[in-house]
């Protein structure tokens, strides 16, 4: 039997599943608490032994143990570009995609206070872009001198402009910094490159990041841990759009994930416009695209989501005073680990989460703007059109444990008083009901197809009037 | 063929809500042919995204293209903000259906050219033209 364990390193969990490869079946599932500070693999340990009750014999070999982590921050990335709307975006677009966490972006020339600002964060990798090939030089050039100046970010990932790549890379290198040096996010002003940055990203992951967060630790006992968790995920969703040689995927689809910190969207499908008539506007979107709200979280992120949300929305949704609500926003937001109990909670607990999704659903998916022109009336699409992506998929501990999830998942959809934001219009809903897609991500690396029925297998409809 | 010491790159694109995109596609195959580097932003391309094109790639120069009549209400300004995003310098062309109505071309065109455009161009004009008075401003000549 080939047997495979697959591990997510959490912030606060530890969570394995073990897996029948040829089955394509989950044979156990565990938890335990993740203890970044001591040793990671202590909560690995813990898992493991709650796993052995599900093998009388002892734990069997497992031919595959793969690990991915967001744990101790996860991956923290700067991005640096020269045009907000164009390399910046680009920048951010690969760091996104490799599942890092963003926390900042820059445009031309860095300042001293932004160098003051990316110091005092102290991001893992810094992304530098700037220029098409052939393009602008001077900036990013700028740029690496400042950065040589940084103390933090000794990690640095250039991927701007071909003809300026080299000299900007020996500033650095004299700077004493890493430097890797890839293909540019945007070679030409229409054409976006954001793979080989991520595929970088995610090797100096492998290389530095690992080590650096305590993680090597737990790997006597793993193969190694292959990539921070969202982006396993966005492996998974992937994969199950696209498919494999041997078996066909689902086609387009999009994936909402609530979290305690952030909601996270990601979407595959090139999202062209589905209506004749309509002019493409601004930078082309990533065929796999990962955006993330930091502002709209249950727990951590309780206070920001109800200031992005507003107080009165939620007491129309839940019936309650806005008192209420604003007071049970405070309560999650300094008991992060507690768990709706009544009535009253559920409902505030299920507007949250619903307004999560319908925002960061809006800010993800392109728009339509109406220009009137001499001509009459003309449409200019920006981002994603979603409208007739046949598949939402949602995962997360609030839409996961609720008993009706397709209430949140609902707030995802295409809304008749909001005509020009590009929704998935009539997509089936389905539930990661066993949270499989980070385990699917990573098994994916090497078995696709027992990946691929895997999740296809785990993955429940939603089915509510 | 323009010297291979220096391809110039010409950013270009139809302003305003215009959607004229034939237009753009001939001028962007003759300029391609005559050996420029050609940044095509398409139609309906606003003030912000030639300039924004522009600094990305170091253009050498912005070639403004509108056939609708409304080019000279979308095309005040865009010296201005070339100016304020860096790139003051950079050589500004126009031409088409520049103005509404049937109006004198000299008088058209120096509202053009006080606009901060270097040259401006009337209604069929072959590209040709346009190609001879770029090379000739940038000190290139053409060899064929």
């Amino acid at each position: 039997m080939e047997l495979a364990l697959l591990i997510d390193f959490g912030s606060t969990y530890t969570k394995v599943t073990a897996v029948d490869v040829e089955a394509a079946e989950i044979i156990a599932t565990a938890r335990g608490i993740t203890t970044v500070d001591t040793n990671i693999v202590d909560g690995l340990e813990q898992a493991l032994g709650q796993m052995k009750t599900h093998f009388p014999l002892g734990l069997p070999e497992f031919q595959h143990r793969l690990a991915c982590s967001s744990a101790a921050g996860g991956l923290r990335m700067v991005a640096i570009g020269l045009v907000q709307e164009l390399t910046v975006e680009a920048a951010r677009q690969a760091a996104l995609g490799a599942g890092a966490r963003v926390l900042g972006v820059y445009a031309h020339q860095l300042s001293k206070a932004e160098v003051a600002e990316i110091d005092a964060t102290c991001p893992d990798i810094i992304l530098l872009a700037g220029g098409t090939d052939g393009g602008n030089r001077d900036v990013i050039l700028h740029n690496a001198r400042m950065l040589a100046g940084a103390k933090c970010g000794e990690t640095v990932i250039v991927a701007g402009n071909k003809s300026a790549a080299e000299e900007v890379r020996d500033i650095l290198v004299q700077a004493g910094k890493d430097v890797r040096v890839t293909e540019n996010v945007l070679p030409e002003l229409n054409k976006l490159n954001v793979d080989p940055a991520r595929q970088t990203i995610r090797e100096t992951f492998l290389e530095k990041i690992v080590e650096a967060k305590g993680l090597s630790k737990a790997e006597s006992y793993i193969q190694g841990v292959l990539m921070p968790t969202p982006m396993a995920v966005l492996n998974a969703a992937r994969l199950l759009a696209q498919g494999t040689d041997e078996e066909k995927g689902w086609g387009d689809l999009m994936l909402v994930d609530i979290g305690g910190a952030t909601t996270d969207v990601h979407s595959i499908g090139d999202g062209f416009p589905t209506k004749s008539g309509v002019t493409f506007k601004g930078l082309p979107e990533p065929y796999a695209k990962r955006t993330v709200e930091g502002d709209l979280g249950m727990r951590v992120s309780a206070l920001s989501l109800l200031e992005s949300v507003g107080a009165h929305k939620l007491a129309a949704l839940t019936g309650l005073s806005q008192q209420d609500v604003t007071d049970y926003c405070h309560y999650v937001h300094d008991n992060v680990e507690a768990l709706p109990t009544g009535e009253d909670q559920w409902k505030i607990e299920t507007a949250m989460a619903r307004m999560a999704t319908e925002l960061a659903v809006e800010r993800h998916v392109g728009s339509l703007e109406n220009i009137w022109t001499p001509m009459g009336a003309a449409y200019v699409q920006h981002g994603k059109d979603l409208t007739q992506v046949p598949y939402i998929i949602g995962t997360g501990g609030v839409i996961v444990n609720h008993p009706r999830p397709g209430d949140i998942l609902a707030g995802a959809l295409f809304k008749p008083e909001q005509p020009t934001v590009l929704r998935p219009q009539r997509p089936k809903m389905m539930l990661d009901k066993e949270y499989i897609l980070a385990a699917v991500g990573l098994l994916a690396e090497v078995r696709p197809t027992a990946a691929l029925r895997l999740v296809k297998k785990y993955l429940v409809e939603i089915n509510e009037e | 063929m323009v010297e291979e010491k220096k391809q110039l790159t010409l950013v270009l694109g139809v302003i305003g809500a215009d959607v004229h995109a034939v237009g753009n596609r001939i001028l962007e195959y003759a300029f391609t042919e005559a050996g420029f580097k050609v940044v095509n932003i398409g139609v309906m391309a606003s003030q912000e995204e030639f300039i924004n094109a522009a600094v990305e790639t170091n253009a050498d120069a912005i070639l403004v293209s509108s056939l609708y009549g409304h080019g000279e209400i979308d095309c005040r300004g865009l010296r201005e903000k070339a100016i304020e995003a860096g790139i003051g310098d950079i050589k500004m062309y126009v031409g088409g259906n520049l103005v509404v109505g049937k109006q004198d071309w000299d008088d058209v065109k120096q509202r053009f050219l006080k606009m901060g455009f270097d040259r401006a161009y009337p209604p069929g004009t072959m590209p040709q033209e346009a190609i001879d008075d770029i090379l000739e401003d940038f000190g290139l000549k053409q060899k064929c």
